[in-house]
């Protein structure tokens, strides 16, 4: 950081440019909540606050599906979650701690998977669900959120083992522990803060994604949060006050989750990116 | 017990362990243990750790990617897929038609007009996000009242959940009744179709991208800079060199690492960005913001019949872009020294 002196223009300048930037960075979102609060044939009126009322919010939870598909979303990421940040931990742990044959093609196929664009892999995964009779069941978009989270996960990971000392694992060794009890007991618990961020990302990439949800969810008690706001305004409806009212209480619990893990999130994204 | 793996750190240490393995396991008196079982013993723990991983790669991204290549030299579509309707089971009855879908397609104007659009759209989009992230984080990276703040606000649009935030500019972006046509109206300036001309179209698309990807390039580049020892900085100073010259031979070189990175990431994440597209335009007017991801999706999942043949190898031939695109990135970096 840097402490320089600068004159009283510099100064303004300064914050006039940061306020600009914040106020287009802030503005959208908060106009999506303000317009939450708006009578339904008002939203588009340019009155901040006339007549604020919840009455959309009592619409969306009261009337609408919203919750079964915040069940849904919450049940499929939860999974996803779980079973992703397992998987890429032992990974990870395997490709920082040890030289085995196989680790260079490994490292390399988890580069690459992560190149793979929807557009490859939705038409096979879409048959291969279909042929399974997996179309509108949650399990379909578990296995599909995998393949996003997991080898982009594992890549992170192997970036926070490779902070933790060495000499850790070798004293749990002399105490006679196997590898995975060192593994479970030793390293686990000091990679805490590595495995939150990992599930972190986890989580958003699997609440936020539209594609896949879209696709392989139809029937409306089945979408995910993403699919179903999109079910408020299109070319038949815009139901602008419905769509409002849920997009905040879709955005604020992952916004606060985001404010406590985003500065651990770009150590671990440019880390274990640049590291090989 | 087996013991473990060779330990990364000190290879001396794991050639050791085995030594003392082996003579332990030949004084059991079982014999010398083939080269096989030698490494099945060796390696058998981290093989045990990473098999979930091969796993889940092989069955749900190496099949399907297997069976995508394939379907791309099929005539796949709705009609001829295998497929149960009620309790009639009707088995697949498409036909390997070899690299005709690719003929079709690289003959197609369309695919050259969607892959030019995708291309500017991917370095507007990234060259836009990385100069005015990297503008913020120089501005942000230095000590003054409110900076916390400044950088708390400016990271907002990360913390939204992207399709969330791409429905609020929906709400701006509203021909008629929107507030960005509202306030221009006030201003005497007739509404702009934001979403409704091909033009505007894509300037709206690539603005909402730009505003959702500026705080990732922010926060990574401030970071970046806070690892550039000041001294550098002073001892530039005391030579004498002006501002610029201290942003262009000291803050750039000591952001390379970082920003190759980043560069590398967003452009791959704008190449494929699905949603922004999708839920803000569809692709339309007409086709005129169709990406080359949205539009093999388009293929498949919204035109009807439905065309998975047709849809594979478009997302074939994005592969084939992306793949390009990393060697040559990577070649790039390797001349300039880097050891990416």
């Amino acid at each position: 950081m840097r402490d320089q002196r600068r004159g009283p223009l510099a100064s303004v300048g300064l914050h006039t440019a940061l306020v600009i930037a914040s106020a287009v960075a802030v503005f959208p979102p908060l106009w999506l909540v303000v317009t939450s609060f708006k009578p339904k044939s008002e939203a588009f009126s340019t009155d901040v606050v006339k007549d604020p009322t919840l009455r959309n919010y009592q619409h969306v939870l009261g009337d609408t599906e919203f919750l079964t598909w915040f069940g849904n979303s919450l049940f499929i990421v939860v999974i996803t979650t779980l079973l992703g940040v397992f998987v890429a931990a032992t990974t990870g742990y395997a490709v920082s701690r040890f030289r085995f044959p196989g680790m260079r093609p490994l490292m390399w196929l988890l580069l690459i998977t992560q190149m793979f664009p929807v557009a490859i892999l939705i038409v096979p995964l879409y048959n291969i669900m279909s042929t399974l009779g997996w179309l509108n069941q949650p399990i379909s978009l578990i296995v599909t959120y995998l393949t996003v989270a997991v080898p982009f996960c594992a890549w992170m990971m192997k970036g926070f083992f490779d902070t933790i000392p060495v000499e850790i694992d070798e004293s749990g060794r002399v105490d006679g522990l196997n590898p995975f009890g060192t593994f479970w007991r030793l390293v686990v618990p000091l990679a805490k803060p590595g495995l939150a961020v990992t599930a972190f990302y986890t989580f958003i990439t699997a609440w936020a994604e539209v594609a896949y949800a879209s696709a392989f969810m139809t029937g409306e008690e089945n979408l995910t949060l993403a699919a179903g706001l999109q079910t408020f305004v299109n070319q038949y409806t815009s139901d602008w006050g419905s769509m409002t009212a849920a997009a905040v209480m879709i955005a604020i619990p992952a916004a606060l989750v985001f404010s406590w893990a985003q500065r651990h999130l770009v150590a671990g994204l440019t880390a274990g990116a640049t590291k090989s | 017990m087996a013991v473990d793996t060779s330990p990364a750190m000190d290879p001396a240490a794991g050639a050791k362990g085995a030594r003392g393995r082996g003579s332990r396991v030949r004084k059991a008196g079982t014999p010398p243990p083939s080269r096989i079982r030698n490494a099945l013993t060796r390696h058998w723990y981290a093989w045990a750790m990473v098999a979930p991983v091969v796993l889940v790669i092989g069955l749900i991204i190496g099949y399907p990617l297997v069976r995508g290549v394939y379907l791309s030299l099929t005539d796949a579509n709705e009609a001829n897929v295998e497929r149960t309707i009620g309790i009639n089971h009707i088995p697949a009855t498409y036909q390997t038609v070899g690299l005709d879908n690719f003929q079709a397609i690289l003959k197609d104007q369309v695919f050259w007009d969607r892959l030019s659009w995708t291309v500017t759209w991917t370095v507007s989009c990234v060259a836009l996000t990385f100069a005015i992230g990297l503008g913020l984080a120089v501005l942000l990276n230095r000590r003054f009242a409110g900076r916390t703040l400044y950088r708390s606000l400016l990271i907002l649009p990360w913390a939204v959940p992207a399709f969330v935030s791409v429905f609020a500019w929906r709400l701006l972006y509203n021909e008629k009744n929107g507030i960005l046509n509202k306030v221009l109206h006030g201003g005497g300036i007739d509404a702009v179709p934001w979403l409704n001309d091909p033009t505007m179209a894509k300037v709206s698309v690539i603005a909402v991208n730009i505003w959702l990807g500026v705080p990732f390039m922010l926060v990574a580049l401030l970071g970046g800079l806070q690892s550039i020892p000041g001294e550098l900085y002073e001892a530039a100073e005391m030579d004498g060199a002006s501002p610029w010259q201290r942003f262009r031979h000291i803050t750039l070189p000591g952001l390379r690492s970082v920003s190759s990175t980043v560069i590398l990431l967003s452009t791959i994440w704008t190449f494929n960005m699905f949603p922004v597209i999708f839920l803000l335009t569809r692709g339309g007017p007409g086709d005129s913001t169709e990406i080359l991801v949205t539009y093999a999706y388009r293929l498949s999942f919204v035109n009807s019949p439905r065309d998975f043949a047709g849809a594979s190898a478009w997302g074939v031939l994005i592969l084939l872009v992306l793949m390009l695109f990393a060697v040559v990135y990577r070649r790039s970096l390797r001349k300039q020294g880097e050891v990416w």
